[in-house]
């Protein structure tokens, strides 16, 4: 069993000023801080790409909670990554919908291609496999999410075209920007373009 | 009749690009909000969506009126009166096989922001959260630009379109979790909590959100609003006159030719909506069950075609109407599969807080994973029964596990043949039939 560091720092110290402000604008629209606490962890999360001890600290201290209680809330929602994850978090949907559709083959396919299992990140830190709940997209079952961004009617042939084209896009902009450390941790960061 | 009247919850919708609030206006939309502030008291509304028979589109069908009625009224210079009540849109669409309420966050935001102001003026709430699921970043995308709007245009904020009314709406993005669906799951992660069921009494009507009276409606539900609002009770009445009242949006999902969503009268027969509109079967496929209203509903038969879609038919065949949208079971499919996928979902999603759901619904997964891979026992059947009974309602904390063993038990009822098939043949009749 890990134990959470108990030793505090100031949370001004880890946090960035744009985290602590984007927090407390959602802590002002509600009636506790604690109420806030899904928002802030989701906060950092897009912007570290994972909840760390340190994060799950500072975000505890910041909203004037105990780092326990925080951590039961964190570790209860499924869309809040307590371990570091790849670039890209691939969510494929495991309800019956896709279930009934083609989803075992889709993800022998996904096991195969990127040679990990779920909850495991690829090597070159590019892709971690997750299981979701259904998506709501059952009309277009098969279905995964990555980021922000429904991939509907896969097989088990065209998911190994998206995620090819998902790779090249990523070390395409790491080459252009000629920065290894520069791409945004999670592609949930990125803003959707469909309308 | 026209699409407005016809089809009153899609006829507006647009996936690509939902209407601005100066079209939607334009195209007839807040009129129904205007109607309830400038020319009904609270009490009047409340009326009107008593005498509609509305019933909620989430899944468990309880009258909207009603649920309305126990929220505690008080003159406004009362001084037992509580510094605020909410209103709370459950937009935390999870029902496997469910995909309705997407429609309408993503094609007619506005829509719901019209029904959320009838909605609160009614029940005297000025705060307003959408509670909406974290996957749905189109949505709310959607939702929070419609908001804007809103406030811009003073559809939102203090004194609404001079009628002295004022409501804040908020978008809260959960962060996952099946659970927090139910409602007062939903009013703890609303809280910042784990989203753990509460106990009721006390009800959220009274005692909900930060202690205070709430409502908690389903998108659909509240969607029907500003269409009573505006076109009467008569008219929504007459929409389905063999039936319940007003329209319903079903679904169809499985191995069947175009899966999508439906908007039809309450009341339209599972036949319809399989073939009419589903196109029926896949080409070599044949229907062999099917669940009326997500994973948490009893399997139907071919034999229950002609039944209609609506509370109480449904309910007189063995099953629910839940949330409308049918999950089709073919005959290359293995329904022992079938059931196992939906358990395991059942078992993931628990909160874990009883231990009949915490430590049932594994113990079901553990032995329908044995049978589906022939190393099931005989005995194993009367163990699953068991297992319906230890999870049955009144024996649980909430709805969750009576959802789960929903499918359990009328499979074990309709396929005890396919389920006796794995355990005598020692291996699944249907591996390699896809």
């Amino acid at each position: 069993m890990q134990i959470i560091a108990t030793i505090q720092r100031d949370y001004r110290d880890y946090l960035s000023e744009t985290e602590i402000a984007e927090i407390e604008h959602e802590a002002s629209c509600l009636e506790t801080r604690e109420a806030a606490g899904i928002d802030a962890l989701k906060i950092v999360q897009a912007h570290r790409g994972w909840i760390s001890d340190e994060s799950l600290a500072a975000i505890a201290q910041l909203l004037g909670i105990s780092t326990a209680q925080l951590e039961g809330v964190a570790t209860f929602y499924n869309l809040i990554y307590r371990q570091p994850v790849g670039h890209y978090v691939i969510h494929i949907c495991d309800s019956i919908g896709c279930h009934l559709s083609g989803y075992d083959e889709v993800l022998a396919s996904i096991k195969n291609h990127l040679a990990i299992d779920y909850g495991q990140t690829t090597e070159d830190g590019m892709f971690t496999l997750l299981s979701n709940v259904c998506l709501g997209a059952c009309d277009k079952a098969p279905v995964m999410k990555i980021g922000q961004q429904d991939y509907p009617h896969l097989t088990a042939e065209n998911v190994v075209i998206i995620l090819d084209e998902l790779l090249n896009n990523a070390l395409a902009n790491t080459l252009a920007d000629s920065l290894p450390d520069s791409l945004p941790r999670n592609s949930a960061e990125q803003e959707l373009d469909h309308d | 009749m026209t699409e407005a009247t016809l089809k009153p919850l899609t006829y507006l919708v647009n996936t690509a690009k939902p209407l601005a609030i100066d079209d939607y206006i334009h195209a007839g939309g807040y009129q129904g909000a205007a109607k309830a502030l400038h020319q009904c008291t609270p009490a009047q509304v409340l009326d009107i969506v008593k005498d509609s028979s509305l019933k909620g589109r989430g899944g468990a069908g309880f009258p909207t009126g009603v649920k309305w009625s126990f929220v505690p009224m008080f003159a406004a210079d009362d001084p037992k009166a509580p510094d605020n009540k909410y209103l709370v849109c459950n937009a935390d669409e999870m029902e496997p096989g469910t995909f309705k309420d997407r429609l309408l966050l993503e094609g007619v935001p506005h829509q719901l922001i019209e029904a959320m102001i009838i909605a609160a003026y009614t029940i005297g709430a000025n705060k307003a959260f959408i509670f909406l699921r974290g996957e749905y970043h189109l949505a709310a995308k959607r939702l929070q630009q419609a908001i804007d709007e809103a406030y811009q245009s003073n559809w939102l904020g203090s004194n609404i379109q001079s009628s002295n009314y004022q409501l804040d709406l908020h978008v809260h993005t959960s962060a996952g979790r099946y659970i927090c669906g139910e409602e007062t799951a939903l009013i703890n992660a609303l809280e910042g909590k784990r989203a753990n069921p509460r106990a009721k009494p006390p009800f959220p009507q009274v005692a909900g959100l930060f202690g205070k009276p709430t409502i908690v409606n389903n998108v659909e539900t509240l969607s029907n609003l500003p269409h009573i609002l505006k076109h009467g009770v008569d008219w929504f009445k007459q929409v389905a006159p063999e039936s319940d009242a007003g329209t319903k949006i079903y679904g169809a999902c499985g191995r069947v030719n175009t899966p999508g969503l439906w908007e039809l009268p309450m009341g339209a027969t599972i036949r319809e909506v399989l073939y009419e509109h589903a196109g029926g079967m896949k080409d070599g496929l044949k229907l062999k069950g099917l669940l009326p209203g997500g994973a948490s509903t009893d399997f139907l038969l071919p034999e229950h075609l002609d039944t209609p879609m609506d509370y109480d038919s449904i309910a007189k065949a063995g099953s629910r109407l839940g949330t409308g949208g049918l999950i089709v079971l073919d005959d290359h499919n293995c329904p022992v599969a079938m059931v196992l996928n939906l358990l395991k979902f059942f078992a993931q999603e628990s909160c874990g807080w009883c231990t009949p759901c915490r430590d049932g619904t594994p113990w079901a997964v553990e032995i329908l994973s044995r049978i589906e891979h022939g190393q099931g026992r005989l005995a194993d059947l009367d163990s699953l029964a068991q297992l319906c009974d230890f999870m049955w309602i009144g024996k649980t904390h909430c709805a969750l596990a009576p959802g789960a063993v929903e499918p359990l038990k009328s499979a074990l009822k309709y396929f005890h043949d396919e389920f006796e098939q794995h355990i005598d043949n020692g291996c699944c009749p249907y591996k390699g039939s896809h």
